[in-house]
């Protein structure tokens, strides 16, 4: 009965570390890779932090067209720019909101050095968003929030 | 005919008023309400090399993270000619803390050691084509008593504050200044929380 409950129990912990993400930390060098070879046809990275508001009021548009639109090939990845020293609160974060994208931690602190290479347009103000097309040559950038209709509105002519 | 005209007038002031001023621009002056309750202007500043205009916010941890390092800039660079003017662009109704009674408290808290003022029309943030916060516009003053801009963008790169070697953009910017140079670079980008417009 012990050993019953002691199995139970590692299945239960082992359950939600399956359903808790470890959220992969990326430099942008790895962020630029992955958007160049990625496998879907349209993934939508969304720069947020866990302390903006706008950004967290925004995630469930975002996870709603994921689920929406994933036989199309689209797939969203939150990019979340929070410290590297918070990688922890950022685990948690995504554990308590059950959030089912991908959440990666980019840790590139010297941001002038590369928010211009996601987009010349991004004055670095999040929420922001780029669009990227599988051939990593077609990409569309939004500063500011999104509604679920107006996302949908933002990639489709990239789907067409 | 003068319908269209002054059509176009206004649709042109409107895209001016929007796309804010970019290095080497004139300033745009502004009146605004202090923390004192006294009015500041750009113009009052006339013995001065320059101001250093950011707009900054009391919620966002960003801007939070750069309280203590805007006193210190003042600090140091009101001395060689440079002080520093804070502008709050943010609208307080859907971010209480950033609302008039709120900057009072945190400039009392934090020790600001210049001018706090609040940009409520948010007039100015759009005339200077602030977007983030904090958001520095570097501005310097001409023999004629006009203020132009000579740098926009980030105070240094190290938001957190953790890298003894950061590049501390504003600083560096004054001293190229005093040195009869220009800002190199003249204009940096910074992750921030954007401004919190009126809808």
């Amino acid at each position: 009965m012990q050993q019953c409950m002691l199995g139970l129990l590692l299945l239960f912990g082992f359950g939600q570390a399956l359903l808790a993400q470890n959220v992969e930390i990326l430099t942008f060098e790895q962020l630029q890779a992955r958007m160049a070879n990625q496998k879907q046809e349209l993934v939508v990275y969304n720069f947020w932090a866990t302390w903006c508001k706008p950004c967290v009021e925004e995630m469930p548009a975002f996870e709603k067209l994921a689920l929406d639109y994933q036989t199309k090939g689209v797939a969203v990845v939150f990019v979340s720019i929070d410290f590297k020293s918070k990688h922890a609160k950022v685990v948690e974060f995504v554990g308590q909101k059950k959030l089912k994208s991908e959440v990666v931690l980019l840790n590139a602190p010297d941001y002038n050095a590369w928010i211009d290479k996601v987009s010349p347009k991004w004055s670095g103000a999040i929420p922001a968003t780029l669009v990227v097309k599988k051939t990593g040559k077609v990409s569309k950038f939004h500063e500011g929030s999104f509604t679920y209709e107006e996302l949908v509105n933002f990639i489709k002519p990239l789907l067409e | 005919m003068q319908k269209v005209l002054s059509l176009f007038a206004f649709m042109t002031i409107g895209i001016l008023a929007f796309a804010g001023v970019e290095v080497g621009d004139l300033a745009p002056d502004f009146k605004l309400k202090n923390i004192d309750g006294k009015m500041v202007s750009l113009s009052d500043y006339k013995d001065v090399k320059g101001v250093i205009v950011i707009f900054t916010c009391n919620h966002c941890p960003y801007a939070v993270l750069y309280e203590d390092r805007i006193v210190a800039l003042n600090s140091k660079l009101k001395g060689l000619g440079f002080p520093v003017v804070a502008i709050n662009p943010n609208d307080a109704s859907k971010y209480p803390d950033d609302n008039f009674e709120g900057m009072v408290k945190r400039a009392k808290d934090k020790g600001f050691n210049f001018p706090y003022l609040h940009d409520e029309s948010q007039a100015i943030a759009k005339a200077y084509g602030a977007t983030r916060t904090p958001h520095a516009f570097l501005l310097t003053r001409g023999n004629s008593g006009k203020f132009s801009v000579a740098y926009i963008g980030a105070i240094d790169n190290d938001t957190e504050n953790t890298n003894p070697d950061k590049t501390k953009y504003v600083e560096n910017a004054v001293t190229a200044i005093n040195s009869g140079k220009k800002p190199d670079p003249a204009s940096t980008k910074a992750i921030g929380c954007t401004i919190k417009w009126k809808q």
